[in-house]
């Protein structure tokens, strides 16, 4: 059983961007202080703000929230990494948490012993280290070069290699952090798999994750953190649509100006999306098969010549994976009539896509597409909810998937 | 039976030095790692740590004949080797432990245990090499078929006493370092400092019976615990020949507790913001 109760987390905010305090600072700052009666401002965060659960032995809870809501701070105060400024925390049974894949590996040392190291680290035993070591190794696919210096390894060995010490750990209660977003997709299900025989024992999981599938798929709990604060306490399912919802709300106009978590040189930024059917009028879901508009609010440098611009609009299922990209560069596009003050406009005649929700990421580039011409990149600019419906004609809804959809014939 | 853990903003000291005890295993598979990892990629490995306290031991008896420092009536290299050893196990498990958090800041950042392990096996590990350097020593005696008193018997108990030393200032200097990163640069001085006052290229006697060194300098001098357990080893080998001078060794021995007192009152004291600050 996790009991928190009315934990905070405060950080003091230093505007001066050192990475270390120097003593010659602390001391100069006391000398100060002798003199004048200013108090030094000072300006504090609280990544967690006053946040209370319970969480019962065997529940499979996941923490989801957008960046910098305090998902990671929360594991982290519950790991013992960091303590809390305020609250109390009551934790019944043996904690493990994973944080990251590969704690502590070592690259001089060689598989094997990175196996008894990174097991030690997690807070294995010897014994159990060396009682499951078979099964270790066999879920890693790494038997050959168990001997080789894991500095020799390829990333996709070490990362499996890191995950199998981690899946077989046994705590009470097992804390996980975005670990899964490693390795193949294969090796990802694989991981997923495990964690769900984990989580099917009886033991207590935490899990955060920005992957939806994952979270509905493993957990039966879901609490949703925004700025610090629980903002919703309930089922998986109900956290997740909370969660997409919220995303949604993050595209009204002006918001997604105001988005940071891009990436480009800025020079053209979007700035909102809108989904339009064929009247033209705002939607906020659409069917299998039917048309879809998109307008695309941006601005954009005065000098930018906006006829060269390349866009790619992107449609991701909820792994990421995307399922369905539109790229200019590669269509029939003039952007010469693109003026500043009114709205790119993306139109699919069909939506050739399954019914289920899809993220989509925006990319602006000028000239080219390679890394210095990229204007803005931004994931999860917005959600389309796709409905399943007849496409065929043929009086049965088709079936939901994050996957395409396409007219064809069976035949004789 | 089910354990509980409890998390509040306050230090439970109760629990700290039980958790120590349960993570015991990553203690030895820290400093295990560190043995391991150490002279990888070497081509002479494990001889490194022989042949590194053998050159200077080297340097230092040449150096004293050059100069003709008192012997006390004991062969010369026997008393160069019996100071460089201790000298060089504090040297390295000060400065390792010092250092060593800041080096296993990945750890700190990503996994809950106490955090004393880092540096208390960073100790282990120079203790280790302490004990492979070992072999000069009796290589020494051996060629000068030199037979040791009953005072060897005590030599662990000195050893026990640099052990203290180094832990106490590894602690105090590792925890100040991850706020301040200024002692990073004091540490190489210090051991380099602490190598001129500390009587491996010259003896304690002949600071203590000089009557050119007033008695409060004298005083300022045995305030280094390491002077006496370098002059413990010295009256361990060589069987009581070289003496030990009572009053400075009690202030040693209190001066090395108070270290190690202060070591982990300021390291318990600001382990907690470890991860926030590193």
């Amino acid at each position: 059983m996790i009991k928190v109760e009315h934990l905070t987390k405060e950080y003091v905010l230093r505007h001066q961007t050192q990475s270390y305090t120097a003593l010659r600072d602390v001391i100069s700052e006391k000398a100060r202080g002798l003199f004048s009666k200013n108090e030094k401002q000072v300006e504090t965060f609280k990544a967690l703000n006053d946040v209370s659960f319970e969480i019962q032995q065997g529940e499979r809870v996941g923490i989801i929230g957008r960046n910098g809501a305090g998902k990671s701070t929360l594991l982290k105060v519950l790991s013992r990494i960091v303590s809390p400024s305020a609250g109390r925390i009551t934790m019944d049974g043996r904690v493990s948490s994973l944080l990251e894949v590969g704690t502590g590996f070592h690259p001089e040392l060689s598989g094997r012993e990175n196996i008894f190291l990174n097991g030690a680290i997690l807070g294995m035993s010897k014994s159990e280290i060396k009682k499951r070591f078979d099964e270790i190794v066999a879920f890693s696919e790494v038997e050959q070069f168990l001997d080789t210096p894991v500095k020799r390894y390829s990333s996709g060995m070490y990362v499996r290699l890191a995950f199998a010490v981690a899946a077989h750990l046994e705590p009470e209660i097992l804390i996980v952090d975005e670990v899964l977003a490693v390795g193949d997709a294969q090796f990802q299900k694989k991981c997923i798999g495990k964690m769900k025989d984990v989580s099917g024992s009886g033991r207590t999981v935490l899990f955060v994750s920005h992957n939806m599938g994952a979270i509905s798929s493993l957990c039966d709990r879901g609490i949703l953190l925004n700025k610090g604060s629980v903002e919703f306490d309930g089922s998986a399912q109900g956290a997740v649509e909370r969660y997409l919802i919220r995303l949604n709300q993050g595209t009204g106009d002006g918001e997604l100006a105001q988005r940071t978590d891009r990436t480009g040189n800025g020079k053209f930024r979007f700035t909102s999306v809108a989904m339009k059917d064929r009247q033209n009028k705002h939607i906020e879901e659409v069917f299998s098969g039917d048309f879809l508009k998109l307008e695309f609010g941006f601005e954009a440098a005065e000098n930018l010549d906006l006829s060269k611009m390349i866009f790619s609009v992107v449609f991701n299922d909820d792994f990421q994976n995307p399922a369905l990209a539109f790229v200019s560069d590669e269509m029939v596009t003039d952007f010469s009539a693109l003026k500043r003050g009114h709205p790119l406009i993306l139109e699919i005649p069909e939506l050739l896509l399954r019914g289920n929700n899809y993220s989509i990421s925006l990319f602006a580039s000028y000239g080219d597409t390679s890394v210095d011409a990229v204007c803005d990149n931004i994931s999860h600019a917005t959600t389309v909810n796709v409905l399943p419906s007849d496409f065929y004609g043929s009086g049965k809804t088709t079936r939901s998937g994050h996957y395409g959809i396409n007219k064809a014939n069976y035949s004789a | 039976m089910a354990q509980r853990t409890i998390i509040t903003p306050e230090n439970n000291d109760a629990n700290y030095w039980r958790d120590l005890w349960n993570y015991r295993g990553l203690f030895y598979f820290l400093a295990w790692r560190d043995i391991l990892v150490r002279y990888k990629q070497t081509a002479i490995g494990v001889a490194w740590s022989v042949l590194r306290p053998a050159l200077t031991i080297a340097v230092f008896w040449f150096v004293g004949w050059m100069f003709n420092i008192p012997d006390e009536g004991v062969p010369r290299i026997l008393l160069v080797t019996a100071a460089t050893l201790p000298w060089q196990f504090f040297s390295a498990a000060f400065s390792e432990s010092a250092n060593s958090l800041i080096s296993n800041s990945n750890l700190l950042t990503k996994v809950y245990f106490p955090r004393m392990i880092v540096p208390a096996s960073t100790v282990i590990v120079c203790l280790i090499d302490f004990a492979i350097t070992f072999v000069i020593l009796v290589g020494v005696m051996i060629a000068l078929r030199y037979t040791p008193g009953w005072q060897i018997a005590l030599l662990p108990l000195f050893l026990l006493l640099a052990i203290v030393t180094a832990m106490g200032a590894g602690l105090l200097i590792a925890a100040l370092n991850v706020k301040y990163r200024d002692f990073r640069y004091l540490i190489p001085f210090i051991v380099q400092f602490g190598l001129y006052i500390s009587p491996v290229a010259f003896s304690s006697n002949s600071i203590f019976s000089s009557e050119k060194i007033p008695d409060w300098l004298k005083f300022v001098y045995s305030l280094n615990p390491m002077v006496e357990v370098i002059d413990g080893f010295r009256w361990c080998i060589t069987g009581g020949q070289i003496v030990l001078n009572e009053r400075a060794f009690l202030i040693s021995v209190f001066i090395s507790l108070m270290l190690l007192f202060a070591g982990i009152r300021v390291f318990r004291r600001t382990e907690k913001t470890f991860a926030d600050i590193i």
